[in-house]
């Protein structure tokens, strides 16, 4: 079987890990130490890992998040989750067909009494919010519990290879996330009133204050805090569509996860559907890890991520569909192609523009959802609780990092801890970087004729600074008290030094370096390059591109500056080109790839209906039906279909069924939510009956 | 004003089967619910185990027509209520159960009920998932079994429009209306509805409404908790009853659905009284060692869900099923005790016989023991 782990990265250490020898459906297999399953699976090309009980439909990977079940194999004779179970040396896994087996045992095992604890604080996630907060309640003191379900603190920050956007005195910006997540974790831990639980599960809040959290080793441990602080950041929303149980098809986290965390390609050819910087920020990481993009799709006229997560995809080849939606996923037993469709004003697909484009996965990323369970549960219960970054309003990490300061800090102040109050300042920058994106600005081009100068390719007015910070001369301009402002250039012909420092920087890569110091008819250009340069030696010839991926023609590498120690990733490649364009240059194409072509025939999806709740396959039809027949209680929607019955817990369906309603314009009011009801994952019994090793 | 022959005030465990039966014997029914769906009171907390193997005889005559309702539906009506007929097994691991367990069945083989003693090997070769250190011996009922209270309600509600009763969702009773003294009808919040026979099946809120014409029901509103697990493969068989005490629980009990799924309860000791639906810390570690420790291998299945639910406890653990002694024409059908979704249809068929003037002895005997105004004296062994 083929490998799919990373050989190499741009940004990424790619060092292969020691391998432990398991078994898949009996043949030998080897994982990296400490990975799980899902990975491990991933790795050697397995993607169908059993299939599903009530239709036999196969399944794989789907959350990569321990949240859904989609992923369950047999492992040493216990059903586990592939992708939250880390594969032991010898173990033996096995496909899941039909319902598993539980293990025969005739004796009742040890039983440990459950143990609890009482905390002034218990932060639920370590993400930028969860650590920004933490950090201001260890700086007064504050004693704090900090559980997060990775193995490592940062949450999504830790897949993030991009550099981030934000004021880089406030929240790191011009630092990758996964650097960023470090230096957090560092600010966090480093006061001795913050005990971190890693890999800990909030697995209920009940009614008596006392939060269930689920340890390693199945260690189930009940925590009562005066205040539950939730930073337990986002869910991706998902998508109904046909064939969107088909293996292959996940959210674009799942990918990213598998990717950026655990170095392995989930796929080698795929396809993304949404244009939120989610999907944009996962198609370039894609590119970056030699996955090729056959396309994206955004049913609105224009993505709605940043311009400049946009147009690196674009100046890499990646064809945007906009005005376009996924009508299906095809393929037998996993994904093989994906079928899009034109949608006119009202969303709806425009029938005879269908086409088909051969791929392997489907990454779905169509938005996100706070995850509010923790805090509807402690509200409900009179407990004291804040939320705090996504988990309150899903916006960028750097956003998140100034909320959790905040809040950590008005919990700290509610303690009694200090009599800090927030000051003004930080509630304008969480407002600043919490801002959308503003409308697109026209940029002239400079009338130098001599000299060396930075060009921005960024029109988008975005909370953003770094490269004004990083100017040594101080000659890029972006107002301080409001970074959302795009940078202008100050200076002229002679003062700016051509240090490449801003080129380097800029999260959005939006920014080159025109030198015509050396011939002014033929400047060097020097562009940021986050892709494998180990083929862009000097004499190459490439294809430059402008701003939104245009053809400028070919171009004579200069000179390469590999990312060496410091440079943190970032390539310089400097090109010479004709004075006419230099200005327009903004990238050049990562590598020669013709552009996707649509299959021969669209493909149309046999399948009768899509599936909304994927735990108990329950198809669109019937709950249309029921909506139609007058339901609105989504309770008896629940007890006639079993939609939302299933392992997940209805985090997956109750949006889409949200969306049926919208669909049968049914207004939100007149319909009964779902009564939600512990636990928010599942849980061994074993681990509420104090067994050890169960979890 | 509409009119009814009789309006049923409640669409849950005992409201949806009597709608049925009433409207199956020709009368106008409508029901009424504040809840926006049928079954949102206790109903839906029912965890969906049917016995006739009670332990007293009002209860075991009721059950065993109930039974009867249940184990036919799908032949009968054709709905999949998802009904197994597994039977339930009383497990005993200390000579005190194993006694009185043996004692009972032979009650209720006298009564004529499907019930034998096994043996712990015996009970073991049926039931391989029980611990088998110190198993003695099981009282076992074949044809007792569970099915989904979901889908049954579904389908008695859908069998009652069938039969031409209506139902009123999101409408709350804010009164009954009584001339004389005589009840004429109902009052909602949206209007009103005439009926010579207001049948209160509010469940938990059936004291309160009782007490509007001066009547008491002698009901405690208990809380129960359960959960439900993810699906594994068929290993359980019957519905496995521990009555052995232990720390905070009078008894444990579970089985496995259709689907797969183990849903389990315990009967806290001592009892938690109030309306208060929100879930504790207790009751998972409680009721967790209690399960490992009878059936070791569920400590491996994942609990995917818990919830609680209200028992409207008498002071006997019998129902409170009769005549308002105040006001002609109310009839009150409430305090199951928990037991109101397994003997909701026999208590539906009973009414519609008040109704119909076709009581049997049987029947007057259910209705003396059941009465609300009877002196509660005793209490059932297998509540």
């Amino acid at each position: 079987m083929a490998s799919h782990r990373l050989q190499a990265h741009p940004i990424l250490d790619v060092t292969p890990r020691s391998g432990v020898t398991f078994a898949w459906a009996g043949a030998p297999c080897v994982a990296a130490q400490g990975e799980v399953i899902a990975s491990a699976l991933t790795a050697q090309g397995v993607r169908v890992f059993g299939s599903h009980a009530h239709d036999g439909s196969p399944q794989g990977l789907f959350c990569a998040n321990g949240q859904c079940a989609q992923c369950l194999v047999i492992a040493d004779g216990v059903p586990v989750k592939a992708c939250t179970t880390p594969v032991t040396p010898g173990m033996r896994v096995e496909p899941l067909h039909r319902l598993p087996a539980l293990p025969h045992g005739d004796a009742a095992p040890r039983m440990r009494e459950v143990e609890r604890v009482e905390v002034p604080v218990l932060v639920v996630g370590g993400g930028p919010a969860g650590l920004a907060a933490a950090a201001q309640l260890g700086l007064r003191g504050v004693r704090t519990l900090l559980v997060d379900d990775k193995d490592r603190l940062g949450g999504k920050l830790v897949l993030q290879t991009h550099r981030f956007f934000g004021s880089v005195d406030a929240v790191h910006a011009g630092t990758r996330g996964i650097d960023i997540a470090t230096r957090l974790a560092e600010e966090a831990t480093a006061h001795a009133s913050v005990e971190v639980w890693l890999e800990s599960t909030v697995v209920a809040v009940f009614g008596d204050g006392w939060v269930g959290v689920l340890r390693p080793g199945g260690r189930y441990v009940l925590v009562r805090p005066e205040v539950l602080l939730v930073a337990a950041g986002a869910r991706e929303k998902s998508l109904a569509f046909r064939g969107n149980t088909l293996p292959g098809v996940v959210g674009a986290g799942a990918f990213q996860t598998l990717l950026n965390r655990d170095r392995v390609r989930f796929a080698e050819r795929v396809f993304v559907v949404g244009g939120g910087n989610v999907g944009l920020i996962t198609a370039y990481h894609a590119l970056q890890a030699g996955v090729d993009v056959v396309g994206l799709v955004e049913v609105a006229a224009e993505c709605g991520g940043y311009r400049v997560h946009h147009d690196k995809l674009v100046r890499a080849g990646v064809p945007i569909h906009t005005s376009h939606t996924i009508l299906s996923a095809n393929g037998e037993g996993a994904v093989a192609s994906v079928t899009i469709a034109r949608v006119d004003a009202a969303f709806r697909p425009v029938a005879g523009s269908e086409r088909s484009f051969a791929c392997d996965a489907v990454l779905v990323a169509v938005g996100l959802d706070p995850v509010d369970e923790f805090t509807a549960s402690a509200r409900a219960v009179g407990m004291r609780v804040v939320a705090a970054g996504d988990a309150d309003a899903v916006a960028e990490a750097s956003a998140a990092i100034f909320a959790g300061r905040i809040r950590g800090l008005e919990v700290a102040r509610t303690l009694h801890a200090c009599d800090d109050t927030v000051p003004d300042e930080w509630h304008r920058t969480a407002e600043v970087l919490r801002s959308r994106p503003g409308e697109i600005v026209v940029r002239s081009t400079s009338d130098a004729t001599t000299g060396v100068h930075p060009v921005f390719h960024c029109a988008q007015p975005i909370p953003c600074n770094p490269c004004a910070s990083v100017c040594p001369q101080h000659l890029i301009h972006v107002d301080e008290d409001d970074i959302r402002q795009v940078p202008t250039y100050l200076g002229d012909a002679d003062a700016c030094l051509g240090c490449e420092r801003c080129v380097r920087i800029c999260p959005g890569l939006a920014i080159t370096l025109v030198d015509r110091r050396d011939d002014p008819a033929f400047p060097i250009v020097t562009i940021p390059f986050e892709f494998d340069v180990a083929t862009l030696d000097e004499g190459a010839i490439v294809t430059v591109v402008d701003g939104s991926g245009g053809d400028l023609g070919a171009a004579e590498v200069a000179r390469v500056r590999r990312a060496g120690r410091g440079a943190d990733g970032t390539a310089l490649v400097k090109v010479r080109v004709p004075a006419a364009i230099a200005e327009r240059v903004a990238g050049l194409r990562p590598r020669v790839s013709a552009a996707p072509e649509p299959l021969d025939a669209w493909v149309s999806h046999l399948a009768d209906d899509e599936v909304v709740c994927r735990c108990e396959r329950v198809h669109a039809s019937a709950l249309r039906q029921r909506i139609a027949d007058g339901e609105r209680d989504v309770n008896a929607l629940k007890a006639l279909t079993r939609a939302g019955m299933g392992a997940c817990g209805g985090k997956t369906c109750a949006p889409l069924i949200g969306r049926l309603f919208d669909d049968a314009g049914v207004p939100r009011e007149a319909v009964t939510p779902g009564v939600r009801r512990p636990l928010f994952v599942e849980v061994a019994l074993g681990a509420f009956a104090g067994v050890d090793g169960e979890a | 004003m509409e009119r009814f022959d009789a309006v049923v005030i409640g669409a849950g465990s005992v409201g949806l089967p009597t709608a049925l039966a009433l409207a199956q014997a020709g009368l106008r029914t409508a029901v009424v619910d504040a809840a926006p769906s049928l079954g949102q009171g206790a109903h839906k907390a029912a965890i969906g185990g049917v016995r006739a193997t009670h332990g007293d005889p009002a209860k075991m005559r009721v059950g065993r027509e109930s039974l009867d309702v249940f184990r036919t539906w799908h032949e009968r009506y054709g709905d999949d209520i998802e009904w197994v007929t597994s039977g339930y097994a009383f497990v005993a691991y200390r000579e005190r159960e194993a006694t009185m367990l043996q004692r009972l069945v032979a009650t209720q083989r006298s009564a004529g009920l499907d019930v034998a003693w096994l043996d712990g090997d015996a009970v073991h070769a049926r039931v391989p998932a029980l611990a088998r250190d110190g198993l003695l011996g099981a009282a076992s009922s074949p044809g007792d079994g569970h099915c989904s209270t979901l889908l049954a309600g579904q389908a008695m509600a859908a069998a009652a429009r069938r039969a031409g009763a209506s139902f009123r969702f999101g409408e709350r009773v804010s009164g009954l209306l009584v001339e004389g003294d005589a009840v004429v009808g109902v009052r909602t919040d949206r209007g009103a509805y005439a009926s010579p026979v207001v049948i209160n099946a509010a469940g938990a809120g059936a004291a309160a409404l009782a007490r509007q014409v001066g009547d008491t029901l002698e009901i405690v509103s208990e809380l129960h908790e359960a959960g439900i697990t993810e699906a594994v493969a068929p290993f359980l068989g019957p519905l496995v009853v521990d009555i052995r005490p232990g720390p905070g629980s009078a008894n444990v009990y579970c089985y496995q659905t259709s689907r797969g799924q183990v849903i389990f309860c315990l009967t806290p000791e001592p009892a938690i009284l109030g309306d208060d639906l929100v879930e504790t810390s207790a009751f998972l570690p409680q009721v967790a060692r209690r399960l490992v420790t009878l059936i070791p291998r569920l400590q491996h299945v994942r609990v995917r869900r818990t919830w609680r639910g209200v028992y409207p406890m008498t002071p006997d653990a019998s129902p409170l099923v009769g005549w308002s002694s105040r006001v002609e024409g109310l009839l009150h059908a409430a305090g199951m005790c928990g037991q109101g979704f397994m003997l909701g249809p026999g208590v539906g068929t009973l009414i519609a016989r008040m109704l119909r003037r076709e009581l049997s002895d049987d029947d007057h005997d259910t209705l003396a023991a059941w009465t609300p105004e009877r002196a509660f004296e005793g209490r059932e062994a297998l509540r």
